[in-house]
């Protein structure tokens, strides 16, 4: 039980390193689809017993965040016809040894921390910490738009963790809600970068810091 | 005198056995491109042509190049008798000879590298350049696999760190070690041990002036470094020690033979990575050990 829970999580920090090492977007699309689909697994293995609602959220995690997000920003890419190399501002050595020292740190924090028992030999905490920072992470170092959608996701990965703490008492439409949320986010965003690149002909973040008439 | 005799018969089944292990990959590139391909003891030809051949030299080396070349070989051979191999055990064991490996791999590197400058090739020096600086994220890679295993056994000496599994984090560690194995011996994804092609080389620069009997010493002494390598990520990840001496002894032939068939295969099918693409593999390699070592670090407490 714990143990499958663990590995899937350690699964998801691993993937974190993944996508801060890929060097082509579709690549960390991948990454964090995939991270999505198996984080979208944990609300099943945490509950004793089987409840409809947690299958529900379960499987709409799984297609929500495996299936219509990574379509959407495909679609956006393929739309804004963008060439598929990322632009690093920080190196892919450096951010992966950056993750890396993160997940380290954040395996050490967790033993630190007063947890409760339950949660004390499991993974959650210190997978929450680690893809959180490994989100932040890929946000700030990479300069287009759609590398940064990408991180906004793991970041997002990791505050879902973070609330599988608390599944016991979080009413579950409100996970259901953040979902809902992150696509029309995603979808969003998946329309900005078409008008980004239209405006500037590139979907450099950096161009978007000067003033225009 | 029977202890002495023992080493020696080890040792010289070290030094049959290694030719076999480049002949059994070379046989393997050949089935899958559907060719015959040379013989599996072609090395041992090779190695006996070389042998009976004249050494030239270029007038600008100094006695340190046949040195270096010779010393790079002891180290190897040295190593090899620190490393278990399965029921038979080291024919050297004490506390901390897992260090003396690592240094003695080191010591072979930096002779090559150091023979290499010698013969006043700028060519040469270039590949020599290139050998050292991979080799700091290889040896970083390797160090770290070993305070894996060391973390999970509690123990120092290479014959006690290899007998029991790897533990929660093999996969990790084989994964780790397999990248490692492939940068240190030149294979495909960091080198292509096949070309003389000058932007492709990393270890064959280096040894491009050797000739007659040194140049049998580097290839045999490359040979002996892949079966030590093989053996050693077979052994991390076997629990070579709980089983009865001649399963434990099939298994190892078997896994050796397997990761002989596996590095084939990888170099049958994947491309050489782009030259500034492998230091991200090899830091790949070190986080995997490093991650091995965490997990056998703090594995107990989950």
């Amino acid at each position: 039980m714990t143990g499958g829970l663990n590995l899937l999580i350690a699964l998801a920090m691993g993937l974190n390193l993944v996508a801060l090492a890929s060097s082509r977007l579709p690549s960390v699309i991948r990454a964090a689809a995939t991270q999505g689909m198996v984080l979208g697994l944990l609300p099943l293995l945490l509950e004793q017993e089987f409840h409809w609602m947690v299958g529900l959220v379960s499987v709409g995690t799984v297609v929500v965040k495996g299936f219509v997000i990574p379509h959407l920003l495909r679609r956006a890419l393929r739309a804004a016809n963008i060439d598929r190399e990322m632009e690093p501002l920080l190196g892919f050595i450096p951010s992966l040894l950056l993750g890396a020292g993160a997940t380290i740190g954040a395996v050490a924090l967790g033993g630190a921390l007063p947890l409760r028992p339950e949660h004390a030999n499991s993974l959650l905490v210190p997978g929450a910490f680690a893809t959180v920072v490994c989100g932040f992470l890929l946000l700030m170092g990479r300069a287009k738009a759609i590398s940064q959608v990408c991180g906004y996701l793991i970041l997002e990965n990791g505050i879902f963790l973070f609330g599988l703490l608390l599944i016991r008492t979080t009413p579950l439409i409100v996970e259901a809600g953040i979902l809902l949320d992150l696509t029309v986010a995603v979808f969003v965003i998946g329309i900005i970068v078409d008008r980004i690149q239209r405006e500037f002909d590139t979907l450099d973040t950096r161009k978007l810091t000067s003033l225009k008439e | 005198m029977t202890t002495a005799f023992d080493i020696l018969l080890r040792l010289l089944l070290w030094l049959l056995l290694a030719p076999l292990v480049p002949g059994i990959i070379n046989k393997v590139k050949a089935w899958v491109a559907g060719r015959r391909g040379p013989p599996v003891l072609q090395l041992y030809y090779d190695l006996a042509k070389l042998w009976r051949k004249g050494v030239v030299l270029s007038t600008a080396v100094s006695p340190g190049h046949i040195a270096g070349t010779a010393v790079a070989w002891m180290a190897l051979v040295l190593a090899a008798l620190l490393l278990p191999a399965g029921p038979a055990g080291a024919p050297l064991a004490f506390r901390g000879d897992a260090l003396l490996f690592v240094y003695l791999l080191a010591l072979a590197r930096f002779c090559t590298a150091l023979a290499a400058l010698d013969t006043g090739s700028a060519f040469e020096g270039m590949g020599a350049a290139r050998e050292v600086s991979y080799a700091v994220l290889g040896e970083a890679a390797i160090i770290t696999a070993l305070i894996a295993l060391s973390l999970q056994t509690g123990s120092v000496s290479l014959t006690t760190m290899l007998a029991p599994a790897a533990g929660a984090g093999a996969a990790l560690l084989a994964a780790g070690l397999f990248a490692v194995l492939l940068a240190e011996n030149c294979r495909v994804p960091f080198d292509d041990p096949n070309t003389h092609l000058e932007l492709t080389m990393i270890h064959e620069v280096m040894v491009l002036d050797h000739s007659g009997p040194p140049l049998a010493a580097v290839l045999h002494g490359a040979s002996l470094k892949l079966l030590m390598f093989s053996v050693l990520l077979v052994q991390a990840v076997l629990p070579a020690g709980e089983l009865s001496p001649l399963t434990a002894a099939c298994a190892l032939a078997g896994s050796v033979l397997a990761v002989a068939v596996g590095v084939g295969l990888v170099e049958s099918l994947l491309a050489r990575l782009a030259f500034r693409r492998v230091p991200l593999l090899l830091t790949t390699a070190f986080l995997l050990c490093l991650f091995a070592a965490l997990v056998s670090w703090r594995g107990g407490h989950l």
